[in-house]
């Protein structure tokens, strides 16, 4: 592939979709998109008025994978705003939220994909933003 | 859903999962027979899905079945979009997409058993 004459697409060289690994961390950030957001529509469609704040959350953060997905794969400028402030907000979300779930249990009857740090997920959650910031940092644009 | 057949889906994509970690490590490519094994894997969720299926239709179905039926089609497409995910990505990275499916699957299984037990009756 290194020397074909076609001129490849302008696709940014810090898209993820674009080499091997970042496939594979998008594969990792689709399932999680997938199930918090699907998890989060069953939560609201079927008994959305046991826990309104907690499937809420569940909902944000479905929309919030989602995101970064859509952000770390298309890469450029846009893109790594895009992730680097999805990346943040799951950070932040699984701090705050494992946090009060542990503090205040009563607010959080029904678990959320953040709640407890994301044990529920093997705390996937917890690591995941991590990587995907550090993908962001790996990938910067150098001078 | 408790029974041998869970259990034997859940060691073989363990087994699985680290052995395409070990290959990956190794900086190998996926192989043929790493494509065959996932999608034998693949088969015995298939079996796994239908004994489900069956289950139902049974006298004590999962009260959340809607749950229920979202994570059977969630496990049985894994194998299948792991194993077309990786041919499309025939370097070492396509063995690490087919590890992330494998180890996913016992999660599933193991989320579906507990659906199947916490609500039925």
């Amino acid at each position: 592939m290194a020397d074909n004459p076609t001129p490849t697409p302008a696709r940014p060289r810090d898209a993820a979709i674009g080499s091997g690994l970042g496939r594979v961390l998008l594969l990792v950030y689709g399932i999680f998109a997938l199930s918090a957001s699907a998890r989060a529509l069953v939560q609201i469609s079927t008994h959305f008025s046991e826990a309104p704040l907690a499937y809420l959350l569940s909902g944000f953060a479905g929309l919030v994978y989602i995101a970064a997905t859509v952000g770390l794969a298309i890469g450029g400028e846009r893109g790594r705003i895009l992730a680097f402030v999805s990346c943040s907000i799951e950070l932040l979300g699984v701090l705050v939220v494992g946090t009060l779930s542990i503090a205040d249990a009563v607010a959080f009857p029904d678990d959320t994909v953040w709640s407890h740090y994301g044990s529920g997920y093997g705390y996937v959650p917890l690591v995941l933003p991590f990587i995907g910031l550090w993908w962001l940092w790996r990938n910067r644009p150098r001078p | 859903m408790n029974g041998p057949l869970s259990l034997a889906t859940i060691v073989v994509a363990l087994v699985l999962g680290v052995w395409y970690v070990i290959r990956c490590a190794l900086n190998k490519a996926p192989s043929n027979t790493d494509l065959w094994s996932m999608l034998g894997l693949g088969l015995l969720v298939v079996v796994l899905v239908v004994v489900a299926i069956v289950g139902l239709f049974g006298p004590d179905r999962p009260a959340d079945w809607t749950t229920f039926v979202g994570y059977l089609i969630t496990t049985i497409a894994f194998a299948p979009v792991g194993v077309y995910l990786a041919r499309l990505e025939p370097t070492r990275w396509g063995l690490l997409i087919l590890a992330v499916a494998a180890l996913t699957l016992p999660v599933l299984v193991l989320r579906l058993q507990q659906i199947a037990e916490v609500t039925s009756g």
